[in-house]
């Protein structure tokens, strides 16, 4: 399988996400200037996080327009796999290829921490095998990460079993407490109607090399592999 | 013919501004008590060359709608005047 990393100016977890492919899991992966027009035969696409365009008029706002763009947009209303994640959410968001939006936090801080998420559903290619009843300890890094959309969207978003994760507390459980950035009804990750398209504000992709002392994200890519290998 | 648009970028109503309440707070130490639900967006400029307004207007509708608002979050409002 191959896999293909989005390179934005201004992106900087895209070197986290190509060594987690690469080294850790031992799987083809290659970077993917923003000005190219080729995907290169890439099976997997992600939008790493960072600052795409330094947050100019609103986060991911003018990275959606990035020439690769049309064709990665293509490549996902084909059915080709896509994942967001934090910065890459937000263009997710602002492309449309995902429900709802992210706005600033509640408490206007920039939040950098470990945080929990429960697992909502295993009907998609990257949490497939991930355990339901644990709560995951994955960092979260963003000014922006606050999970909205309109009631009728909450609503279709989560009848047509599209929630990924929510915030937790370090025993699962889904609380006020636990939500770290006002995100509505404690959602972190969704996917499209579709389910090729996975966007998280979280970054798993920084919790699973061993070096790091945390492995709680390794299960979502270990889904991927597990299912398509 | 040249157009400038006056541009308003303003959060959705039903939206936490959340940069607007710490404003709102901040009137209070000012003595501003007077002073409620200060709401904060974005005003942008801008010019177009278009042949009659009406095509301009079409120009700068677009232009919001694909990129300078997000209409999830926000609403825009604008005026056009010739340059």
């Amino acid at each position: 399988m191959k896999f293909g990393v989005v390179v934005f100016p201004g992106s900087n977890c895209d070197q986290d996400a190509i060594n987690l492919f690469g080294n850790v899991l031992g799987q083809k992966v290659v970077p993917l200037w923003h000005k190219d027009h080729d995907l290169q035969g890439c099976d997997f696409i992600v939008l790493p996080g960072g600052f795409s365009y330094g947050d100019y008029l609103r986060s991911g706002a003018i990275a959606r327009f990035s020439p690769i763009m049309k064709e990665v947009i293509d490549f996902a209303n084909k059915g080709g796999y896509l994942m967001g994640i934090c910065n890459g959410f937000q263009v997710l968001g602002e492309a449309g290829l995902v429900p709802g939006a992210l706005l600033h936090n509640d408490n206007r801080k920039f939040i950098c921490k470990n945080v929990y998420l429960k697992t909502q559903t295993q009907n998609s290619l990257i949490t497939a095998q991930v355990d339901l009843d644990k709560a995951l300890k994955i960092p979260i890094a963003h000014g922006e990460g606050k999970y909205y959309a309109d009631a009728d969207t909450l609503k279709m978003v989560n009848d047509n079993d599209q929630v990924l994760f929510r915030y937790c507390d370090e025993n699962g459980n889904i609380t006020a407490e636990s939500n770290p950035n006002g995100s509505l009804e404690n959602i972190a990750g969704v996917c499209n109607k579709n389910r090729n398209v996975f966007g998280m504000m979280p970054h798993p992709e920084r919790a699973s090399d061993s070096i790091l002392a945390n492995q709680d994200g390794l299960a979502l890519f270990e889904s991927i592999l597990q299912a398509v290998l | 013919m040249k157009f400038i648009a006056e541009i308003d970028v303003m959060p959705l109503k039903e939206i936490l501004d959340p940069q607007g309440k710490a404003v709102t707070g901040s009137m209070k130490n000012l003595g501003l008590s007077e002073i409620h639900n200060v709401r904060i967006g974005k005003h942008i400029t801008l010019e177009i060359d278009a042949e009659t307004e009406a095509a301009a207007k079409e120009k700068v509708d677009l232009a919001c709608q694909k990129l300078l608002a997000n209409l999830i979050m926000e609403q825009y409002h604008f005026t056009l005047h010739q340059a």
